[in-house]
């Protein structure tokens, strides 16, 4: 009973990896570019959360830091392939 | 054992649970647009979900926990939208089963004074 | 097996058919976003293995940058090949 909310947190990982199968399968699928884009917003989301578990698992808080700035350059990345594709940039 | 440590890992086993089917969604919808709409919004709730557990385990990390989901609570929308935008100027089309279409109608309507 | 070898496997296989997607696939917005994936999962990797600092450079320079920088050169390049036409 005392080992609970470890293995809680270990099943969780284990939903949170099969995400990360599932996306990846979408992306090696994706007909168009704007798919394999779709794909790569739920990666980074995915992979945040993933990291967050990592960190929380390890028991260091500085993993949270590594989430953060993939947090805001992977929010760049997306945006600047959403305007090429449109045309901009 | 203390209850916040329960309460915090059954609140991320939730939010994985969401995660897991927002990707489910990913791989399984039919068209560009409801894959963007299942890998948002899914995702967006079971992120916040989990990270928010996260936040009630370890309670010293509450502070860069809750810039993390004010921040993915602000940007997950704008890169969403953004890549709604682009994919329907492209021209990727829409699914047979869809019925409307209110940005295309939108577009070809002609200019009223 | 414990957790963290299985999850490093994971990656390391999904990493590898990102490298193969990237070289394969014809048009080149899906390269850049299937490189973007690479080093993304090569900072999960780094993370795994008790090293963090080399993980943020890693998602700064690889996720953020690198996929700028190649979007910025494919623009120009394109706008070269429609002059020439």
């Amino acid at each position: 009973m005392d080992k609970l909310p470890e293995i809680i947190l270990q099943i969780s990982t284990y939903f949170v990896s099969a995400g990360i199968i599932l996306a990846t399968l979408r992306m090696i699928k994706g007909p168009s570019m704007a798919d394999r884009a779709v794909a790569l917003d739920t990666f980074t989301v995915i992979s945040i959360s993933l990291i967050v578990l990592i960190s929380c698992l390890a028991g260091r808080v500085i993993f949270l830091d590594v989430g953060m700035v993939y947090a805001i350059l992977s929010f760049i990345g997306v945006v600047a392939v959403a305007r090429y594709i449109e045309g901009g940039l | 054992m203390q209850w916040n440590t329960l309460l915090g890992s059954i609140l991320t086993l939730t939010g994985s649970i969401f995660l897991f089917l927002g990707a489910l969604g990913v791989y399984r919808m039919p068209d560009l647009y409801n894959r963007m709409q299942a890998g948002t919004k899914a995702t967006t709730l079971g992120t916040m979900l989990t990270l928010m557990g996260i936040g009630v385990c370890h309670t010293e990390w509450i502070g860069q926990i809750l810039i993390l989901i004010i921040f993915i609570a602000i940007t997950n929308p704008i890169s969403s939208h953004a890549l709604a935008r682009a994919a329907h100027f492209k021209g990727i089309p829409l699914t047979e089963k869809s019925v409307i279409d209110k940005l295309k109608d939108e577009k070809s309507k002609p200019e009223v004074k | 097996m414990e957790l963290q070898h299985g999850i490093i496997i994971l990656m390391g296989l999904a990493m590898i058919l990102s490298a193969i997607l990237a070289m394969v696939v014809k048009d080149l917005i899906s390269s850049v976003v299937a490189v973007g994936v690479v080093s993304l999962f090569a900072s999960i990797i780094y993370l795994l293995l008790q090293a963090p600092d080399v993980a943020m450079t890693e998602a700064a320079i690889g996720a953020g940058l690198s996929t700028l920088i190649f979007l910025y050169a494919l623009h120009k390049t394109k706008d070269a090949e429609e002059e020439n036409d």
